[in-house]
């Protein structure tokens, strides 16, 4: 199961009180700005969550990896995400519910899906 | 580019809404998605890349200052995976972004 823009939208309409036109109109503009800010400025701060920032990368040796022929890999230009410290903190918590014994907190979570 | 630009920028365009709803939505909209990741959900938006956890499994470390040996706990990290459409565009987009830079494509009427 992975969150998608309809669960997005789903949970939009139900906390908000928006039809389903106006919650995926929301999340569609909210995910095209949020691309188009990052190709744009070349860096988005999305406080809570993390930061999306676009380096350029110089062309490097790579190798096919069915083949094994190599190929250099062309110059270019990449997103990378860095989730903030209160998601990091947030998402480390679950190593820890998922490897103890009982992991009532996990399992109830996933029951109520 | 910070989230208050963000909702500016969706409120402008989102002429029927007070601005302040748009902010509660986004707001919303990136906490259901930190939600998703704290309970070890991946998150799969088209267009623009999917969110997964990465397992770090505990490794043997040191405390640099002490020289103390310490093994750190196994633990599970966001990772980021940009989708096709996103890849592209930022590959295609210019290095640099001077702050001019919209105003150039705003004003691009000939």
């Amino acid at each position: 199961m992975a969150l998608t823009k309809a669960d997005i939208a789903e949970k939009l309409s139900a906390n908000f009180g928006f039809n389903k036109r106006e919650a995926k109109e929301m999340v569609d503009l909210f995910f095209d700005e949020v691309i188009s800010g990052i190709v744009k400025y070349g860096h988005l701060k999305l406080s809570g969550f993390g930061n999306f920032i676009t380096r350029s990368k110089g062309s490097r040796p790579g190798r096919n990896p069915k083949t094994g022929e190599e190929v250099e890999i062309s110059a270019r230009r990449v997103v990378v995400f860095h989730a903030g410290q209160k998601l990091k903190a947030r998402v480390e918590q679950y190593a820890g519910s998922s490897s103890s014994q009982g992991m009532p907190d996990y399992r109830a979570a996933v029951d109520s899906q | 580019m910070i989230k208050s630009d963000l909702i500016a920028i969706m409120a402008n365009k989102l002429t029927h809404l007070p601005e302040k709803d748009v902010a509660l939505s986004v707001n919303d909209m990136i906490e259901y998605m930190a939600e998703a990741l704290s309970k070890g959900e991946r998150i799969e938006i088209r267009g623009f890349g999917s969110f997964s956890l990465h397992h770090r499994p505990p490794r043997n470390a040191h405390n640099p200052k002490t020289g103390e040996r310490v093994i750190t706990a196994e633990k599970y990290s966001p990772h980021f995976k940009p989708g096709k459409e996103l890849r592209e565009w930022v590959n295609s987009s210019n290095p640099e972004y001077p702050a001019g830079h919209e105003h150039d494509l705003d004003d691009d009427n000939e």
